[in-house]
């Protein structure tokens, strides 16, 4: 599936009211970085992987990892939108008995490649589907992503190291650089700049984006593509809470739902 | 018994033997290749092995996505940092996820030895023995090795082995079967039973022997497999001879003991005592040495039982 860029730029704002739906329903969940990473994740789903709904054990389907898993809402989104499961089933999401638990499980909802949640464990997760894809001569891509907050687990840095030493150029991950954790801006709690310096010093090829252009997403990926011997690290700057006014750039939607009123007035700016 | 084998040793061996028979089976180490005995895998099937380096919890969480996309990962490193420091890993990406790793964690317990606490794995019983989905193996000598190594590759999940550094009496014959969750009732008896695991198995039967002379009957039940544990020959050793000891190279809080007594303790209590570090950590010595010093001889063994079978009957 290649949708184009006006395609894309509408399926975006459909996932984004499927997450400010499901996180009202739930009534806890974490808002800010998947609105930051719908673009991202829409570009994926709708563009960029070669899957199949209806095999999601398809042994050559390309996999995503969502290693910051309590974006788990664009995650879901985009799965039902793209027919892993029925729309309708996004509403129980974090209730009793959902296959969609507050952080993704792999054992319970198709599509999922990774359980995740627990920060800094995609990527290495990510960096074995690469390994097992060179091992059985299988052309499928691997793409992972990561929060800014996230990298500063120590482990996403030995899973950097090891992706370099083993030359993954079939993986490529994203950083969703949304600039704001929990505790506040990042640069203020911990500050993972110069970040793209990191990654490069790590042996990545690294490119810095606009993570809700489109246009550069789709071009990052086909620059990874080209890319041997490396893996590729997109630095895509992002805006917390994007495209819900009240939510923008707002460290306190992290991890809050929208109520009542706000879930109308996000779903109204999202029309 | 007769030559001594380290499990470690038994293990390069095993895993030579079934990576010739199955082509999905991969070895990934943390910089102790030599040590771990991977290094044998290493030498047979160059493009199935990956060295991480020291870092345990990127093996780990590597380990768990190469098992997604369909591989058979045994990740070896030392039981501490397998463990230890990777313990969010195993929990989160192989544990909870049901992924088809095995983790095969050489130098467990005090035998280390020189190394000293940093390095000897006292806990790695209970950490594993605790999460879910986790298949745990402590294998008594070369032949469970092999048996455990061959369940492993069986069973579809998480599955961990425990090794050591030591050689260790081989108990075994050739016709030896290893059959995951079933104990071995290595001696029968009818007056106490040790229920052993790993390197305790032969201390135990040792310290059978030192007790025939006063007229002890003991039993001895070899736990290879302290997960699924078998219940129904715990209990029925308890209530055939009326007294336990067990006995680990382990503490006493959380592995086997831990194990035997919550099951005891819901279907038949009987006098118990935990042979095994009482919380505890090691220190630098001879692996003979720090035996003695922390407990786990057959004299330690011997001396338990008597305790036990004086409670009997009060």
């Amino acid at each position: 599936m290649e949708e184009t860029l006006a395609a894309l730029a509408a399926r975006a704002r459909v996932i984004r009211r499927h997450i400010i739906r499901m996180l009202g329903e739930a009534g806890s969940g974490h808002p800010g970085g998947s609105l930051s990473a719908a673009e991202i994740v829409t570009a994926l789903y709708f563009h960029v992987m070669r899957l199949d709904p209806a095999r999601p054990g398809w042994p050559d389907r390309d996999r995503f990892v969502l290693s910051k898993g309590h974006a788990c809402p664009v995650l879901y989104a985009a799965l039902a939108e793209r027919g892993f499961f029925p729309p309708e089933e996004l509403l129980t999401l974090r209730k009793l008995g959902s296959r969609l638990q507050g952080h993704p499980d792999m054992k319970k909802l198709p599509g999922v490649e990774m359980s995740t949640g627990s920060l800094g464990q995609g990527l290495s997760a990510a960096n074995g589907m690469a390994l097992a894809a060179r091992l059985d001569g299988r052309d499928y891509r691997v793409y992972v992503l990561l929060g800014d907050g996230e990298i500063q687990e120590g482990q996403v840095w030995e899973a950097a190291m090891a992706a370099a030493h083993y030359r993954l150029d079939n993986l490529t991950a994203f950083l969703d650089y949304n600039s704001l954790q929990i505790d506040g801006p990042c640069r203020e709690v911990m500050s993972v700049e110069p970040v793209a310096e990191k990654w490069r010093a790590f042996g990545w090829h690294v490119l810095e984006i606009d993570g809700h252009s489109f246009a550069a997403i789709l071009g990052a990926v086909e620059e990874a593509k080209r890319t041997r011997g490396r893996p590729t690290m997109v630095v895509a700057r992002t805006v917390k809470g994007k495209g819900v006014s009240f939510m923008e750039h707002q460290v306190d939607w992290h991890g809050a739902a929208p109520k009542g009123d706000q879930v109308e007035q996000a779903l109204r700016e999202l029309a | 018994m007769s030559a001594k084998i380290a499990t470690r040793d038994a293990y390069g061996r095993a895993l030579v033997a079934v990576g010739a028979e199955n082509p999905h089976i991969v070895v990934l180490d943390a910089d102790l290749a030599k040590s771990t005995k991977t290094i044998e895998f290493k030498k047979r099937f160059p493009e199935r092995f990956f060295d991480f380096g020291v870092a345990e919890q990127n093996m780990m969480g590597t380990a768990a996505g190469l098992a997604a996309a369909g591989k058979i990962p045994f990740c070896s490193t030392f039981a501490v940092f397998a463990t230890g420091r990777a313990f969010d890993q195993v929990r989160q990406s192989i544990a909870y996820t049901r992924l088809n790793v095995k983790i095969a964690a050489s130098h467990a317990g005090i035998t280390v030895g020189e190394d000293g606490a940093s390095h000897q794995s006292i806990e790695d019983i209970a950490l594993m023995r605790v999460l879910p989905h986790m298949t745990v193996f402590v294998p008594a000598d070369a032949r469970e090795v092999e048996g455990a190594v061959r369940a492993a590759v069986e069973i579809e999940g998480p599955v961990y082995i425990r090794l050591g550094r030591a050689p260790v009496p081989v108990l075994h014959g050739d016709d030896f079967a290893f059959v995951p969750g079933r104990a071995l009732e290595m001696r029968p008896g009818r007056d106490a039973t040790v229920i052993a695991t790993g390197i305790m198995v032969a201390a135990a039967l040792e310290a059978a022997a030192l007790l025939e002379p006063e007229g002890l009957d003991v039993r001895v039940l070899d736990i290879h497999t302290i997960k699924p544990l078998d219940v129904a020959a715990v209990v029925a050793a308890a209530r055939e001879t009326g007294a336990v000891v067990t006995a680990e190279e382990h503490s006493i809080i959380g592995g086997l003991g831990s194990a035997v007594a919550e099951v005891l303790g819901e279907h038949c209590p009987v006098p118990l005592r935990r042979v095994g570090l009482a919380d505890v950590f090691g220190e630098s010595g001879r692996p003979d040495e720090l035996l003695v010093k922390y407990g786990l001889t057959p004299e330690h063994v011997a001396e338990a039982v008597r305790a036990v079978v004086r409670r009997k009957g009060r």
